[in-house]
């Protein structure tokens, strides 16, 4: 029977199927920690006496609470620096390989993972984290989990789940200049809801998505989860192949036929039955913004905050009328008229080097705008270190950015790094949740292009904006 | 874990949708490493508003949440379910939870009862008319009364077992111990170990 993507990774893992109502028991490949979600989770082993099954499928790395600033010294955060401490006994205790803060490998869990070649095709990879849906871009099955399950894991490295259904987001056509992943993905979220993608795992597909590079597709399956969906896979192809060959947990010259040769046979069938579709065509994407407090509540960036009144829906209309309240947005302002006072580069969705360099590009020969300050946290430390072999950073500092240290930041203000209540962002993260980058601030999520031209200008800015605003200074002169 | 066969509660209307759980619980609140203490960071920026539903007398003794759709959504964080838990909730209503918030609730035996958005919007109004009115919430029948009020609600079959049952999901798997080794000495020689590479 024809097959999608995602059918073929499940049934390469079942364990046992499940009869009825039970669910089928899932073998896991490759479970990546950090910690935030792992403490309770290594609490609960050690009371039952259990030992970690494999920790030789395990990685562990301190993400969420990392100071991006004098990471030499004690985490001033006595909170913060409990969990931090509390991973490393644990680490130490069960077994597990771990990078701290300060280590050569030490990044956002879903940026380490990739760039060691540990995410390969047709795994199941697993996290405490709902963004694991990034590591779908190799065509595994990735997802997060919770505290409860990542004991599981430790405990039987397995996973009692029900079949997920399937829905292919086919993005057709070709992608215009300035136009990036990230646009790609505000855009289906936009379309298909919050909730959308709920119990479905999603695989993108089409012209537009085989075009990009595996960070782009990292980007895209990275917010599978703000479309509800635990999962988005891409079939892995020469692109794929080509990052992976020579990392140093990819298969070596011995096995990399063999492995190649398997993960050929990672693509939905022909005729292969999808439970749902979305199409969307890419020549008509342009770059999205938020406006809300969802990642569902997107536009166009020549868009204007839309009018609650407007929206049919009863639910969606007074969401968005709370969502604007929350924002201090008014409707019918065009978006290009919002000003911020921070723009943070960064996060598991948009602070791999791709993502640093087409920000940079736009930097260059530009300032920070007066009153604005902008973040730039790489994502792991190796996206640092070859940032600053490019002398990115200096591109940065030079346009009056702040250059920090690799972690999950911004994005979600457990570490210091934090907006001000009422403050404003520009952020290339994953969410715009009240609150999330601090109590009382405000996120517009936009991709690293637009960040960038937003911090020169001050207000939310494309990259061609940058261009109309040049040619008007000369006039004036 | 503990049974979960039938509960009465104060109910507490929550008219919002995607109630995420940022929300639920902000990430500053995350920082514990115990299992237990989880309520004071439950709402914690709506309850900052002296007119939050769970601020205001009786709703602040509830135990039986009716929220609006897409209660759940975004991080995967279980802290959430432990919020609601600590705080003395056993049971959320809504017409559709995120997935991960729905298995994380079913294993730490909060119960996420998906019911009609018809129906809460009756269990709302009635519970807003009537302030303090006790919800029964029923596993084994799968229905929500309150007062007149009577509803079916969904709950997959297999998360209905083990909470009427109390099972621990790691002790079931164990079960299978000899099903896991046979699937690893069958798994393909190229796939990655964590080992570090000397």
């Amino acid at each position: 029977m024809a097959k999608t993507l995602a059918e073929k990774v499940w049934d390469r893992h079942v364990v046992r199927r499940g009869s009825g109502a039970e669910p089928d028991l899932l073998y896991i490949d490759l479970h990546l920690v950090h910690e935030v979600t792992s403490p309770q989770a290594f609490e609960g082993l050690r009371i039952a006496g259990r030992p970690v099954r494999r920790p030789d499928l395990t990685i562990a790395t301190e993400d969420h609470n990392v100071p991006t600033v004098g990471i030499d010294l004690p985490i001033a955060d006595p909170v913060s620096r409990t969990q931090v401490d509390t991973l490393r006994a644990n680490c130490a205790e069960f077994g597990v390989r771990l990078h701290p803060m300060g280590d050569v490998e030490q990044g956002i869990v879903h940026v380490v993972g990739p760039q060691l070649g540990l995410t390969q095709p047709g795994m199941t990879v697993v996290c405490g984290d709902s963004h694991t849906s990034t590591h779908g871009a190799f065509g595994a099955l990735a997802f997060g989990i919770g505290t409860s399950e990542v004991e599981h894991v430790l405990a039987t490295q397995t996973l009692p789940l029900r079949p997920f259904k399937t829905m292919a987001v086919t993005i057709t056509g070709e992608l215009r200049p300035g136009v990036t992943a990230k646009d790609v993905i505000l855009a289906v979220i936009a379309r298909i809801g919050t909730g959308g993608g709920q119990g479905y795992v999603l695989e993108y597909r089409g012209e537009a998505i085989e075009k990009l590079s595996m960070e782009a597709r990292m980007t895209v399956c990275n917010m599978s989860i703000e479309a509800g969906a635990r999962a988005g896979m891409i079939a892995p192809d020469e692109t794929t192949f080509a990052y992976l060959k020579g990392r140093p947990h990819a298969p070596g010259d011995a096995l990399w036929d063999t492995a190649v040769a398997d993960w050929r046979e990672l693509r939905t069938d022909d005729g292969a039955v999808f439970d749902a579709e979305v199409v969307l065509d890419a020549d008509e994407l342009s770059p999205f913004v938020t406006w809300g407090t969802n990642p569902g509540q997107g536009l166009p960036l020549s868009a204007r905050v839309p009018d609650p009144e407007q929206i049919a829906d009863e639910n969606e209309r007074v969401a968005a009328e709370k969502a604007l309240s929350y924002m201090d947005l008014v409707p019918g302002t065009p978006l290009r008229d919002i000003s911020v006072d921070t723009v943070f580069l960064g996060s598991c969705t948009n602070g791999r080097i791709e993502d640093l360099r087409a920000a940079a590009a736009v930097l260059a020969g530009h300032r920070v705008a007066d009153g604005v300050r902008m973040l730039v946290v790489p994502g792991s430390m190796r996206v640092k270190a070859q940032a600053e072999a490019e002398g990115l950073h200096e591109v940065f500092l030079a346009a009056g950015a702040e250059w920090r240290q690799a972690g999950c930041s911004m994005c979600l203000g457990m570490n210091p790094d934090q907006l001000a209540p009422g403050e404003r962002s520009a952020s290339t993260s994953n969410r715009n949740f009240e609150g999330r980058q601090g109590k009382g601030g405000r996120t517009h999520l936009v991709s690293p292009l637009v960040a960038a031209a937003t911090a020169v200008l001050g207000t939310l800015s494309s990259p061609e904006d940058l261009v109309t605003a040049g040619a008007a200074a000369a006039v004036e002169n | 874990m503990k049974p979960f066969t039938t509960h009465t509660g104060v109910g507490v209307p929550l008219r919002r949708s995607n109630v995420d759980t940022d929300q639920i619980i902000p990430a500053v609140y995350l920082k514990r490493v115990t299992r237990t203490g989880f309520e004071d960071g439950l709402f914690a920026a709506w309850r900052a508003d002296e007119h939050f539903v769970l601020n205001l007398e009786p709703y602040r003794a509830g135990s039986v949440l009716v929220a609006g759709p897409d209660f759940g959504t975004g991080s995967s964080r279980e802290h959430a379910v432990w919020a609601l838990s600590d705080y003395g909730f056993r049971t959320v209503l809504s017409t559709r939870f995120a997935d991960i918030f729905r298995g994380n609730a079913g294993k730490a035996g909060l119960l996420a009862a998906q019911l009609e958005q018809s129906d809460i919007e009756l269990l709302w109004k009635l519970l807003e008319t009537e302030p303090g009115t006790e919800v029964t919430v029923d596993l084994r029948e799968k229905t929500v009364r309150a007062k007149d009020f009577t509803a079916p609600f969904a709950v997959d079959d297999y998360t209905r077992w083990r909470l009427l049952e109390g099972l621990d999901d790691i002790g079931l798997t164990l079960r299978e111990v000899a099903a896991i080794d046979e699937f690893e000495q069958a798994r393909a020689d190229y796939l990655p170990v964590t080992t570090p590479i000397a």
